[in-house]
């Protein structure tokens, strides 16, 4: 029981996870058409990363501008076993050769390439889906955080891997469907993914998904892992003379991301029926950063939040707006990093509680609250240090 | 521990033909060195001496060009720092680094020799013997009342014996402290030499100091840097009355 409660993060957090599972698995179902309610389980493939961004930025000090790298690798590892399903001889038999994925016959390819072979089986893909960016994660890791690349030093790498792999992405196009994607997914293992009701389930397998991300989150930062994380954030020479090898923990947390991030990833591939190298480069690697600002970088919830409402206002804005977006965008996030550092969970802390309470009460007794709170607020995050 | 007989007499740490050269420049010049077990020994020197230097080529921070340094017959010049630290080797930094956003437990258990890994960090219980032990190292540097207290609203004194404190978590055979007393009052002074005295017991102590009155108060022995080389060894009366010392440091 005790363990629960340290996983849950006490009763304050369960109050927080209790309202979030109330909102994505009663309030949406039930109040949205499969439609909209099909759009917020892609935002939500988004909130995995954002997830993994709070453990790896928030916490570790970590920030990666290239985790649609990640997010794109699992997708595509998902896609590529979707589409072979979908590419069965039968339907495909007006191609020259039947029994590939179609724009590889245009592409006048002959033959299904060695990498596709193994995507054949429904559970190497799903070792795939986490196993291929983590083990991406673990090169990159070793190779910069081994040798103390850090800070904007590593951001900048991480954002040039996101331009590598869109750019190997749509210049392989025999390989990967270029600058298309793998599209016209169909079924999975003979299910129908385009019905309503597999859709509804999707949606639900993702939010378990999810929220399971959560609480592995919680547990690292209820752990003494999560205490060095922010040890290193803040006194990385500290951490390090005290006995412990730095490296290995900022590996460790970069997979975590990385593996989050794929999981998102793949039920986008599962719940949106294609993947394409829009999802893996620059743009969307900065956006998924976004999220995370937005909803709250020390916040595991927040950055739940940030993702829903972000995504929800692109939708929004760019169908209203559109040439207005990546302005508003930019503006956003301008406005969340110089004033509201910890985003809307620290709004949250620092308002949002004090006027529940006052609202629910009818009484100020705020007084007694606002000293434990404050400190809180007051992160010092946006130093970066030296 | 094999510290037994002919052991005891061996110097815990040797330094020998110590050379750290930065683009020509010689930080710390064919430097010989020796502390004994049990021995508290501060380093003095004017500005740019090397002193600090020489505690970042013993802790593993900063590469020596050439030269040897010798820790209970470990080759210290080409291991990692962390495995410096596991040796047994623990080191303060000149600013209190301390870590700010964490309570004085949690800075003080984050310094305890367990789970240093991955695995065992994320695996890691708070179990009876190590809040024992926090407490202990609490209470010994004057912040057996403060357990609960975030470490970025200590004083500044508070924050260098916090440090001090991480160290002796981690119980090492060398402790190196650059400048413990830098903007201390004089009773907090006071206190760190009483500390000082009561936790170099079994075990050596390597201390960069200024505060004269502090160094009198501590030292077994002095040893005076300049220009990366030793000017002078021994007590304090005799390196205060060497004339050399007096010619570029004491005198100025």
């Amino acid at each position: 029981m005790k363990a629960l409660d340290k996983l849950l993060g006490g009763q304050q957090n369960l109050i927080g996870i209790a309202l979030l599972a109330l909102l994505i698995l009663v309030v949406f179902p039930l109040t949205l058409d499969a439609f909209r309610l099909n759009m917020v389980g892609k935002y939500l493939t988004y909130a995995f990363v954002a997830v993994g961004l709070v453990l790896c930025w928030g916490y570790g000090g970590i920030l990666s501008l290239g985790q649609g790298v990640f997010f794109g690798v699992g997708g595509y590892c998902m896609a590529m076993f979707l589409k072979l399903e979908a590419s069965d001889p039968e339907s495909t038999k007006i191609q020259s050769t039947p029994g590939i994925p179609d724009f590889m016959d245009w592409n006048q390819i002959t033959e299904l390439p060695w990498l596709w072979q193994p995507f054949h089986s429904f559970s190497f893909t799903l070792v795939a889906v986490i196993a291929v960016p983590v083990l991406l994660a673990f090169i990159i890791g070793m190779a910069l955080f081994k040798r103390r690349v850090g800070d904007v030093y590593f951001s900048i790498v991480t954002q040039a891997i996101a331009l590598i792999l869109t750019v190997l992405i749509v210049g392989q196009q025999g390989l990967t469907g270029g600058v298309n994607g793998i599209t016209d997914l169909k079924t999975l293992l003979g299910w129908d993914l385009r019905t309503d009701s597999a859709k509804l389930l999707l949606y639900f397998i993702n939010a378990g998904l999810l929220f399971g991300c959560i609480f592995i989150g919680r547990f690292i930062l209820a752990s003494k892992l999560g205490r060095l994380l922010m040890a290193m954030r803040d006194k990385e020479e500290r951490v390090r003379f005290s006995g412990y090898d730095v490296a290995s923990f900022k590996i460790f947390v970069f997979c975590v991301a990385a593996a989050f991030s794929a999981i998102g990833g793949a039920m986008f591939a599962l719940q949106v029926g294609f993947m394409s190298p829009s999802f893996v480069g620059i743009v969307p690697s900065i956006e998924m950063v976004i999220f995370a600002a937005v909803g709250g970088r020390m916040s595991l919830l927040g950055a739940v939040y940030g993702a829903l409402l972000v995504n929800y206002g692109k939708t929004y804005f760019s169908e209203s707006f559109p040439e207005l977006w990546l302005y508003l965008m930019g503006g956003l996030f301008i406005a969340v990093v110089m004033y509201f550092p910890n985003g809307l969970a620290g709004l949250w802390d620092s308002h949002g509680r004090q006027a529940l309470a006052r609202l629910l009460r009818r009484q100020p007794p705020v007084q007694a609250v606002a000293p434990v709170v404050k400190p809180k607020t007051e992160s010092k995050i946006l130093e970066t240090q030296p | 521990m094999t510290a037994v007989g002919f052991e005891m007499n061996k110097p815990v740490l040797a330094i020998e033909g110590l050379t750290v050269s930065f683009d020509g420049f010689k930080a710390v010049d064919n430097l010989n060195l020796y502390i004994d077990r049990n021995e508290v020994r501060v380093v003095i020197g004017p500005n740019g001496a090397g002193k600090t230097t020489v505690l970042d080529l013993i802790c593993g921070k900063t590469r020596a060009t050439s030269g040897s340094i010798q820790f209970d017959g470990q080759e210290l010049t080409t291991m990692r720092e962390y495995n410096i630290v596991r040796a047994g080797v623990g080191r303060k930094f000149q600013n209190p680094s301390i870590y700010e956003n964490l309570t004085v437990f949690e800075n003080l258990e984050m310094s305890y020799p367990a789970g240093r890994k991955v695995w065992g960090a994320l695996f890691f219980k708070r179990n009876a013997q190590v809040i024992a032990r926090v407490e202990e190292v609490a209470r010994e540097i004057f912040l057996g009342d403060l357990l609960q207290q975030q470490a970025d609203l200590l004083s500044h004194g508070q924050k260098q014996w916090l440090e001090i404190g991480m160290l002796l978590m981690q119980d090492p055979e060398l402790l190196m402290l650059d400048e413990p007393v830098a903007g201390m009052s004089v009773n907090e002074r006071a206190q760190t030499a009483e500390l000082l005295k009561r936790i170099s017991q079994g075990r050596s102590v390597l201390v960069i100091e200024h505060d004269m009155e502090f160094v009198k108060s501590i030292a077994h022995k002095v040893t005076v840097l300049h220009q990366g080389k030793v000017l002078a060894e021994g007590s304090m009366e005799s390196v205060q009355s060497n004339p050399k010392v007096i010619e570029v440091y004491l005198g100025h």
